[in-house]
């Protein structure tokens, strides 16, 4: 017996899944308040003083905090090639979108303060509310598309193809591609992944800024916690009406720990086939919207009674719900197709080899507790506020 | 050159990674530089030393924001433009990115805000480890970035999977020991120690010439350069030469940069210079000095350097042999599909020829009927693949002037940095730390040359591997994602456009920085004075004679 047979396929594939969701969810509970403050950023702070305090609560951890997203790259790479390979292909300019969005982000962050006058800080201002307002809309886009299916197809030798040949709006395919993308569900869930983002940047305000800083926070935090539930219930109740849903033709004969070719497994699309159906199977996993709920609630009601703490977990919590409902919903699906069906990406049939997932998961169970553990120092070393008073005394060496 | 998706491709990914490779050299080099300042100021306590930190601190801090920036392209563009590359080795690939993002990237990007907000949160030993964090941080991420492009170089440890159309991972410890990747980590992040010597240097000599700020920049100059000689000898000494004898595509990449189309008889001589001409097949050497390349290619007397053509004839084998893996490979698919197991003869004979299936795909282009339309590879006639072997075979050629000239250019540079190096610490060594106003000036000129030899030794890696974007296994042409032309034009004018305006802002940022000059921390030097005369006076009053103390900050 070889090392990396002490787990079986099958287990390690709903270990990289899990773990898939972690990362995810991890990017979205730590760079998400990140770009929630700055997409909140023209509404919170007028003055450049003001400006600062927001900007200067997320200076020491934004850069760490975004490291999530690169690594959910790399990781995405390492243990699900072919969702690798299929998603950013075929969302080829929405992630050049997110790309250049974010490549402005940290730029801005760093330069702003660099010089005084008025004009370039502006310009830096409006950088840094594209680069938390233009992902977070294009995430949630993105995932509102992956519980509709993809518009892609794989040949005999497993090169993806992407683009649906019946949709042509205006006749170009690279932008035919990207206007598929923004349909009426998607941007649905655009929305509620921007207002949930801003829900957790306003909680974060509320707890690292001070002054008026802080109340606006709040105060934006709040119309945000509420827009939360509310387009999280109307994304749960049109989803059976609007979304056809993807299922195994034949479930039993699905080999859990087979090869990953997408190919040797039949799928059906629409029918009988549900993404609620897991919530009857496995009724537990209505823990996952219900905590997208009751956070939110939470938040809600922290944010106007003014708690710190307690409302940030609560967000981070409802982010936590929001988006496993998501992965419990379509499990094991991770990517259907709308066009080709049995090229569909599920946790069967797309990941990587049962060595690779093995090593991975070591080098996780590794590292990842050690970057836990050193962020939580960092955390605790940057507790306190940030007020006006702390950018008069210290303007030179803050944002 | 044809407009095709593969090649605007190519062209965006050689942009972009070598506009990220404008900030990343600085970024290992300086890193180390401020670490190691920051310990002599914690070990010795002297203000300037402080303000030394604190100053190249800005600086990194102004460059190392691009480096991430434009580092998170590089982590997605795999995907994007490269999908069926992506679908093929990422089950190998793919692991050293993400332990690249667990290890490396969340330890330098986690510190890096405590090292820049942290002075008064922390005490100078925990600064001091923020520093240390950061400047491991980002040599860890260029070890796991090298083992990803080692492996491209020279694809150890996996094999071809059947069922799964890819190759998978069978021995992870050959990839992380694979000699290329190895020979790749130290050349490299020398390179990028050089890089920040030479800034520093560079930068130091101006307010030396300006008669500014002359006590850091001579302690700058004097730690620089000799951290700068140390990595500009491993540079050079280390060079990754070594592990150009580690393959059969390497063995190409080195003999076309030495335009070498004959194999020479053992120890081979260097052409130092001459004019290669693809065309006839030959070069016309200037200089040649025995013996050297045989000695650093070989590290032997007696070990032939092959020729270009004697490797053009392996590769017709290799492609013969790659055809029958080829054909054996859709026999097997074919019984699979209708449900028969796969024969053991079949698959020995797979096996065997396994290793070659890659230069197989080399005849695609070839392979075209009148109307020019594909034929499928393992469906021509025999006439048809005789006529196409030597044209693929050929394809194995990458072009050799560009490769011949940018490395005798970054080898020339190389030489220049050690000799450069050394008069600096000479001088600042054993001649009190003063340097004439032409060496100065030179110092100042110089600052862009490494940034210039770092980019031409990835112009030799990357395009040395033509046709290969693996090498051996898949040609590029295959890697390329099914994108349209009109895709790649919107996103390279788009990174285009995104990147000049950030380099530009950047340049300008720098400069300003620079003509700034370092950060006074009036109140700090103040009370460490006050603090070392009270001292003084303490030592003074119980007889003891005055400490010979350094003097604190200008």
């Amino acid at each position: 017996m070889v090392l990396y047979e002490l787990f079986d396929y099958e287990v390690l594939r709903v270990v990289w899944w899990v773990l898939l969701g972690v990362l995810l969810i991890g990017f979205a509970a730590t760079d998400g308040f990140d770009m929630g403050v700055a997409a909140l950023l023209p509404f919170v702070a007028k003055t450049d003083i003001e400006r600062r305090v927001a900007i200067n609560s997320i200076a020491p951890v934004w850069e760490g905090n975004q490291v999530w997203f690169i690594l959910g790259g790399g990781a995405i790479f390492a243990a699900w090639p072919p969702l690798y390979a299929v998603s950013f292909s075929g969302f080829y300019l929405a992630m050049f979108l997110v790309l250049a969005a974010m490549i402005l982000r940290p730029v801005a962050f760093k330069y702003r303060s660099k010089r005084p006058d008025a004009g370039w800080r502006s310009r830096w201002d409006w950088a840094l509310f594209i680069g938390g307002f233009v992902p977070a809309l294009i995430f949630g886009v993105a995932l509102g598309n992956v519980l509709q299916g993809v518009p892609f197809r794989l040949t005999d030798e497993l090169r993806p193809l992407y683009g649906d040949p019946n949709f042509s709006l205006l006749g170009l395919r690279f932008l035919d591609n990207l206007i598929q993308l923004l349909n009426p569900y998607a941007l649905l869930c655009g929305l509620l992944s921007v207002a949930m983002l801003a829900m957790h940047g306003g909680a974060w305000l509320g707890l690292k800024a001070g002054g008026v800083v802080a109340e606006r926070g709040r105060a934006y935090g709040s119309i945000a916690a509420a827009a939360v539930i509310v387009l999280f219930a109307v994304c749960g109740a049109l989803l059976p009406v609007m979304v056809d849903a993807y299922a195994f033709a034949d479930p039993a004969s699905v080999k859990v720990d087979g090869p990953s070719n997408p190919l040797y497994s039949a799928v059906t699309k629409g029918g009988d086939a549900s993404w609620f159906a897991n919530y009857s199977k496995y009724p537990w996993m209505l823990a996952a919207p219900a905590l997208g709920f009751l956070g939110a609630l939470v938040a809600f009601i922290g944010l106007r009674a003014g708690w710190e703490a307690p409302t940030f977990i609560a967000s981070k919590l409802s982010v936590f719900g929001v988006i496993s409902t998501v992965g419990v919903s379509m499990f094991p699906f991770i990517l259907p197709s709308s066009i080709d069906p049995k090229s569909s990406l599920t946790v069967w049939d797309a990941s990587s080899s049962h060595q690779t997932l093995f090593i991975m998961l070591v080098s996780t169970v590794i590292f990842l507790p050690i970057v836990l553990l050193y962020t939580a120092w960092v955390y605790k070393v940057l507790w306190g506020k940030v007020d006006e008073k702390e950018i008069e005394a210290n303007g030179e060496s803050l944002y | 050159m044809e407009f095709d998706v593969t090649s605007l491709s190519r062209f965006q990914f050689a942009m972009t990674a070598m506009y990220h490779f404008l900030f990343v050299p600085l970024t290992l080099g300086l890193s180390m530089l401020v670490a190691i300042m920051e310990t002599v100021y914690v070990m010795t306590d002297k203000p300037i030393w402080r303000q030394m930190t604190k100053f190249w601190g800005t600086l990194f801090g102004i460059n190392f924001v691009l480096g991430v920036a434009t580092g998170l392209t590089m982590e997605f563009q795999f995907g994007m433009n490269w999908s069926y590359y992506s679908h093929y080795v990422g089950d190998i690939f793919g692991a050293p990115l993400a332990i690249e993002g667990l290890m490396a990237f969340f330890l330098e990007a986690t510190f890096v805000g405590l090292f820049f907000f942290g002075w008064d949160k922390l005490s100078k030993r925990a600064h001091l480890a923020t520093a240390w964090a950061v400047a491991l941080g980002s040599n860890f991420s260029a070890l796991w970035i090298l083992i990803a492009n080692g492996w491209m170089q020279f694809p150890v440890g996996a094999v071809f999977n059947p069922d799964t159309m890819r190759m998978e991972i069978a021995d992870f410890g050959a990839v992380l020991m694979n000699p290329v990747a190895q020979a790749k980590f130290v050349h490299t992040v020398s390179a990028g120690y050089v890089t920040a010597a030479l800034f520093v240097i560079g930068v130091s000599a101006w307010y030396l010439l300006k008669d500014r700020h002359s006590a850091l920049a001579k302690r700058s100059i004097a730690v620089a350069a000799s951290f700068g000689l140390a990595a500009s000898l491993s540079v050079v000494v280390l060079g990754d030469e070594s592990g150009y004898s580690a393959s059969e595509h390497q063995k190409m990449k080195l003999a076309a940069m030495e335009g070498a189309w004959e194999t020479e008889k053992a120890p081979a001589g260097f052409t130092l210079l001459g004019f290669p001409d693809q065309e006839a097949r030959k070069t016309e050497k200037i200089i040649e000095i025995p013996a050297v390349l045989g000695i650093i290619a070989t590290r032997s007397l007696t070990e032939k350097v092959p020729g270009i053509k004697e490797l053009v004839k392996r590769a017709e084998t290799r492609i013969r042999s790659g055809l029958i893996a080829y054909k054996t490979l859709k026999k097997m698919r074919a019984d699979r599909a209708a449900g028969k197991e796969i024969s053991s003869v079949d698959k020995a004979v797979f096996d065997t020829h396994m290793p070659n299936l890659g230069y197989a795909f080399l005849l695609e282009p070839h392979l075209k009927d009148a109307d020019g339309k594909a034929i499928d590879v393992t469906k021509a006639s025999k006439e048809q693949i005789d006529k196409a072997v030597p044209k693929a075979a050929w394809d194995t050629v990458p072009r050799v002037s560009p490769l011949f000239w940018s490395f005798r250019a970054m080898v020339a540079l190389g030489f220049y940095f050690i000799l450069f190096t050394a008069f600096f610490f000479w001088r600042s060594s054993f001649k009190g730390g003063q340097f004439s106003r032409t060496a100065l000036r030179i110092a100042v000129l110089s600052i862009p040359l490494p940034w210039i030899a770092c980019e031409l030794g990835w112009f030799v890696a990357e395009y040395g591997r033509q046709p290969w974007a693996i090498e051996g296994l898949l040609p590029t042409f295959k890697a390329a994602s099914s994108l349209t032309e009109a895709d790649l034009w919107v996103t390279i004018i788009g990174f285009v456009a995104l990147y000049t305006v950030l380099l530009i802002i950047e340049m300008r940022l720098m400069v300003k920085y620079i003509g700034i000059g370092p950060y006074l921390d009036d109140a700090y030097v103040e009370e460490w004075e006050r603090k070392r005369a009270a001292q003084r006076a303490a030592l003074n009053h119980s007889g003891a004679g005055p400490s010979p103390s350094a003097t604190p900050a200008e």
